[in-house]
C-alpha cells in the first residue's frame, strides 16, 4: 500500500516552522532526548564527588559534543568567571609568575583532539560483567579539540633555569575547587605534549569541564586533566597527593600496587549493535560501529569478532587514526539472524595489542579498579538484543 | 618517543628565547610593539611576578619528607573531639566509615583478601598525604577552613584510630617524621613495559584462536543497571491504576514565588554538605531541615547540638524566619559557641530564598 507519510499532506509540509532565535543556544531536537550523560548511583556516597556517563552507544564519528560528555567531579562542578581566574606557576622557577585569562589568551595557541579517559573507565567489570551498556561499561571517556597554550610556553615564561636537570623534577598541578584536585606530572611529559586549555570543540569548556581553564594530558588517565587549574609547582619530587597514593594506584592480587601508571593502554568498544543499541531491522546489512583509542598514539588496526573470539576479521577504519584520539571502526556485514558473541580488539603503533580480560586478570587480579582495558563481549540474540557478557 | 619529544621541548624552548631576545631589540627600538615585555627575561613578558603572600597563600602542599609542615600540634583527644564534629557523618565516630563514605582505620591484612579494605591505616604509603588532604579539602563543603592544629589533632586521632601510635602521642611538625604507615613499602612503580607490553605486542591470532567458546558470566543476572527514564515512566505508568480525581490539586496556601524557591535550591549548595531537607532527609553533620519553621531550637531527637543551641530549645525559643536570617547572616555573632562552621551566608538576597526552599521541600 503507498506510504501515508508519502501521499498525505504533513504538518510539516504545510504549515511554518520556527524562526531564528527560537533557541539562541541550539538544544538537539526533542527526538533525541535520550542521548544523555547518565550515572550509577550505587556507585559513590554522593553526586556532588560522582561521575558520570557518555552516551557513547547514540554517538557517532569521534567528536563528543561538550554537553553530553562525562563529568566527574571531586567537590562539585564550580563557577569561576574569567575576571576571577588566576593561574600561578612557582616552586623552582626563575621569576614565580600569577597569569589572568586575558594573558593565556595572548599566548601562541594551539589545536589538538585528544581522548580523555577516567582511569577507572570499565572498571565496574573486572569481577564480571556487571553492567549493561556501551555507556555504563565504557563511557568514561570524551574526545574534544582542545584549543590552548602548550604548558612548556607556560613554564619557559616562568623561566627553567633554576630547576636544573629536568630528570628529576615534577610539576604539581592543582585545581581551584574545594578538592583542590592535585596531581605529579613528570617534567619530560610536561615539556611534552601537555596543553593547559580554555576552549574545547570550538567554543568554550563547559563548568562541569573546568570553565574557564583545564589542563590536557593526551592519553595519560583523566584525573591527571586538572580542571579549573589554578597552579603549577615545579618541585623536585612527586607530592604524593591523595589523587595518586590513596587513589589512582592499581592493586594487584599480591597485595602490591602499581602507582604511576599514568598511559592508558589501547583499547576498543562496539558501540552499535550493545544493550542500549539492539538490532531492530532483522536479518541483512548491518553497520557494525565502535572506538577505538591508545594513550600511546595512533590505532593502527582493529578487529572483530562475532564468534567469541575464534575467527576475526580486521575492520575498516572511518580514517586513518589520530595520536591519542579516538578512532572510528565499522565492520560492515551481512547478518543472518544467528546469535553472535562480538568483540573488537584494538592494536596501536607500538604494536600493542588489547588483552583479554582474562589476561589482565592473570596479571593483575580482580581488585585493580583502574586501567581495565579488556576486550568487551557482547551477547546478541536471535531477536537482535545484545547483553554484557563473558565468556571461555 | 617521549624522551626525544622533551629534548626536541628543551631547543624549541631556546628558540623561543632567542625569538624573546629579537622581539627585546624591536622594542627597544621602538619597533611596532604596544608596550614592551615588563620581565626582563621571560619570552613573551606576559603575566605578572606572583608576591610571596600569594605564594603562601596557595602553595601549602605538603611533600612525603614531610616539607611544607607548618608549626603546630594536635593530641588524640582534642582530635576526637574536632572528628566526632566535624569527620563523623561521613567518616563514623571511630573513622570506620559511613554509607558509601571511604573507611579510614582498620583493614589491616586484607589487601590481598577478594574484599581489601583500603585505609589510611592499611594502604596509604605516606602520613603527608593525609595531613595535605585533610587539611586542602576536607570537611567536605567547608574545605580550607581546618587550622593547622585542627589538622595535626585529626591526624592524630586517626592515627589513633588506626592503633598506630598511643593516645598520649602528640603530633606535630617535629614528630610528624616519627611515623611511618606500614603500607609504605607495598607500592611498584609502574612495570606494565616489562611485565605486559612485552607480552602484548605480538600479531594476534586471527583464526582457530579457541576450541569452543561458552557463556560463563551474564550481566543480566547482576541486574546492577539503572533503568532509562522511559523505562521507568513506563513501569509508573503500569502502576498506577486509580484515576486522577480531577481539581483535587487546589492551591490551599499563598503560593511561593517559584523563581525565588528556584534561587533557594541553588543558594541550599552552601549548606548541602552538612544539611539534607526534603523526603528521606537525616542528620549528617548538621541536623536535618524538615519543618524547621515553627522548631523548637536544638529540638530534633539524636543529634549532638552545643549547648547554646539546647539551651534555646528549652528556653522555649522556636526558629522563625527572623530568627533564621540572624543566624544565617551572623552564625557565631548569633549563636556564639554553635558547631555550626559555617561563615553565613554572603549574600542576604540569598537568604530569603534558602528560607523558601526549606518550607517548599521540608515542610511537614
Amino acid at each position: 500500500a503507498p506510504d501515508p507519510a508519502i501521499t498525505e499532506l504533513q504538518d510539516w509540509a504545510s504549515y511554518l516552522g520556527v524562526g531564528v532565535d527560537e533557541t539562541p543556544y541550539g538544544l538537539p531536537i526533542k527526538f533525541e532526548t535520550d542521548v544523555v550523560r547518565r550515572s550509577v548511583p550505587w556507585l559513590t556516597a554522593s553526586p556532588i564527588s560522582s561521575i558520570n556517563f557518555t552516551p557513547i552507544h547514540a554517538l557517532e564519528g569521534t567528536i563528543t559534543p561538550q554537553g553530553c560528555a562525562f563529568e566527574r567531579h571531586h567537590s562539585g562542578a564550580i563557577e569561576l568567571s574569567k575576571d576571577d581566574y588566576r593561574l600561578m606557576i612557582n616552586g623552582l622557577v626563575d621569576r614565580p609568575l600569577v597569569f589572568t585569562y586575558a594573558d593565556l589568551e595572548r599566548l601562541p595557541r594551539e589545536n589538538h583532539v585528544y581522548f580523555c579517559e577516567c582511569a577507572a573507565n570499565t572498571g565496574m567489570e573486572w569481577a564480571g560483567a556487571q553492567l549493561n551498556g556501551a555507556q555504563f561499561t565504557h563511557g568514561m571517556i570524551h574526545n574534544m579539540e582542545y584549543t590552548g597554550v602548550p604548558l612548556r610556553t607556560l613554564l619557559a615564561e616562568a623561566g627553567l633555569d633554576a630547576a636544573g636537570d629536568f630528570a628529576d623534577k615534577w610539576v604539581y598541578v592543582e585545581g581551584a575547587d574545594a578538592s583542590s584536585n592535585g596531581r605529579s606530572i613528570p617534567m619530560e611529559k610536561a615539556l611534552d605534549d601537555v596543553l593547559v586549555a580554555f576552549k574545547a570543540n570550538g567554543e568554550a569548556l563547559r563548568m562541569e569541564h573546568g570553565y574557564p581553564v583545564r589542563l590536557v594530558v593526551p592519553g595519560w588517565e583523566g584525573n591527571m586533566w586538572i580542571k579549573w587549574i589554578r597552579r603549577i609547582e615545579v618541585t623536585d619530587a612527586a607530592v604524593e597527593s591523595r589523587e595518586e597514593t590513596s587513589k589512582y594506584t592499581d592493586l594487584h592480587e599480591d597485595g602490591v600496587a602499581r602507582k604511576w601508571t599514568w598511559v592508558m593502554d589501547a583499547k576498543s568498544i562496539i558501540t552499535s549493535p550493545s544493550p542500549q543499541m539492539p538490532i531492530t531491522h532483522g536479518t541483512g546489512p548491518l553497520v557494525v560501529s565502535g572506538l577505538a583509542w591508545s594513550g600511546h598514539g595512533k590505532i593502527t588496526r582493529v578487529d572483530v569478532s562475532i564468534d567469541g573470539g575464534i575467527t576475526w576479521e580486521t575492520a575498516r577504519l572511518g580514517k586513518q587514526g589520530d595520536t591519542k584520539a579516538l578512532t572510528r571502526f565499522y565492520y560492515d556485514m551481512d547478518w543472518d539472524g544467528r546469535e553472535m558473541l562480538m568483540q573488537a580488539r584494538a592494536m596501536d603503533d607500538t604494536g600493542y595489542v588489547q588483552p583479554t580480560k582474562d589476561q589482565l586478570r592473570e596479571m593483575r587480579g580482580e581488585n585493580s579498579v583502574y586501567h581495565n582495558n579488556c576486550i568487551q563481549t557482547w551477547f546478541v540474540n536471535e531477536e537482535g538484543v545484545a547483553e554484557n557478557v563473558e565468556v571461555s | 618517543d617521549a624522551v626525544a619529544n622533551a629534548r626536541a621541548a628543551e631547543a624549541e624552548i631556546e628558540v623561543l628565547a632567542a625569538e624573546r631576545d629579537e622581539l627585546q631589540v624591536i622594542a627597544a627600538a621602538g619597533g611596532g610593539l604596544t608596550q614592551p615585555a615588563p620581565v626582563a627575561e621571560a619570552v613573551y613578558g606576559l603575566g605578572r611576578e606572583a608576591l610571596p603572600e600569594e605564594i603562601a597563600a596557595w602553595d601549602v602542599d605538603i611533600l612525603p619528607d614531610g616539607r611544607g609542615l607548618p608549626v603546630g600540634s594536635g593530641d588524640v583527644w582534642t582530635g576526637e573531639e574536632i572528628f566526632v564534629e566535624q569527620c563523623a557523618a561521613c567518616h563514623g565516630d571511630f573513622a570506620e566509615g559511613s554509607g558509601n563514605w571511604p573507611v579510614l582505620a582498620g583493614g589491616f591484612g586484607t589487601l590481598s583478601d577478594e574484599d581489601p579494605v583500603k585505609t589510611i591505616g592499611s594502604y596509604w604509603p605516606y602520613l603527608s598525604t593525609s595531613w595535605d588532604y585533610i587539611n586542602r579539602s576536607m570537611p567536605f563543603g567547608n574545605a580550607g577552613t581546618l587550622s593547622a592544629d585542627d589538622t595535626y589533632a585529626i591526624v592524630a586521632y586517626i592515627l589513633y584510630s588506626n592503633d598506630l601510635i598511643d593516645d598520649d602521642f602528640v603530633l606535630s611538625n617535629e614528630t610528624f617524621m616519627d611515623v611511618e604507615l606500614p603500607n609504605a613499602g607495598g607500592f611498584v612503580l609502574d612495570d606494565r613495559a616489562d611485565t605486559e607490553y612485552t607480552v602484548w605486542r605480538a600479531e594476534p591470532c586471527m583464526t582457530g584462536c579457541k576450541e569452543g567458546v561458552e557463556i560463563t558470566m551474564h550481566a543480566s543476572v547482576v541486574d546492577v543497571t539503572p533503568e532509562t527514564e522511559e523505562e521507568a515512566a513506563a513501569e509508573e505508568a503500569a502502576v498506577v491504576t486509580e484515576p486522577a480525581v480531577e481539581g483535587a490539586a487546589v492551591e490551599t496556601e499563598a503560593a511561593v514565588d517559584p523563581a525565588l524557591i528556584e534561587a533557594g535550591q541553588s543558594a541550599f549548595r552552601q549548606c548541602s554538605a552538612c544539611h539534607e531537607v526534603g523526603e528521606n532527609a537525616s542528620n549528617r553533620t548538621g541536623p536535618e531541615l524538615n519543618g524547621l519553621l515553627g522548631r523548637s531550637i536544638g529540638s530534633i531527637d539524636g543529634f549532638r547540638y552545643s549547648s547554646v543551641m539546647s539551651d534555646a530549645g528549652e528556653a522555649g525559643d522556636t526558629w522563625t524566619a527572623e530568627a533564621l536570617d540572624a543566624f544565617l547572616t551572623d552564625p557565631r555573632g548569633v549563636m556564639s559557641g554553635t558547631k555550626m562552621a559555617f561563615r553565613g551566608v554572603r549574600n542576604p538576597e540569598d537568604i530569603a530564598a534558602i528560607i523558601a526552599y526549606i518550607q517548599s521541600v521540608g515542610s511537614e
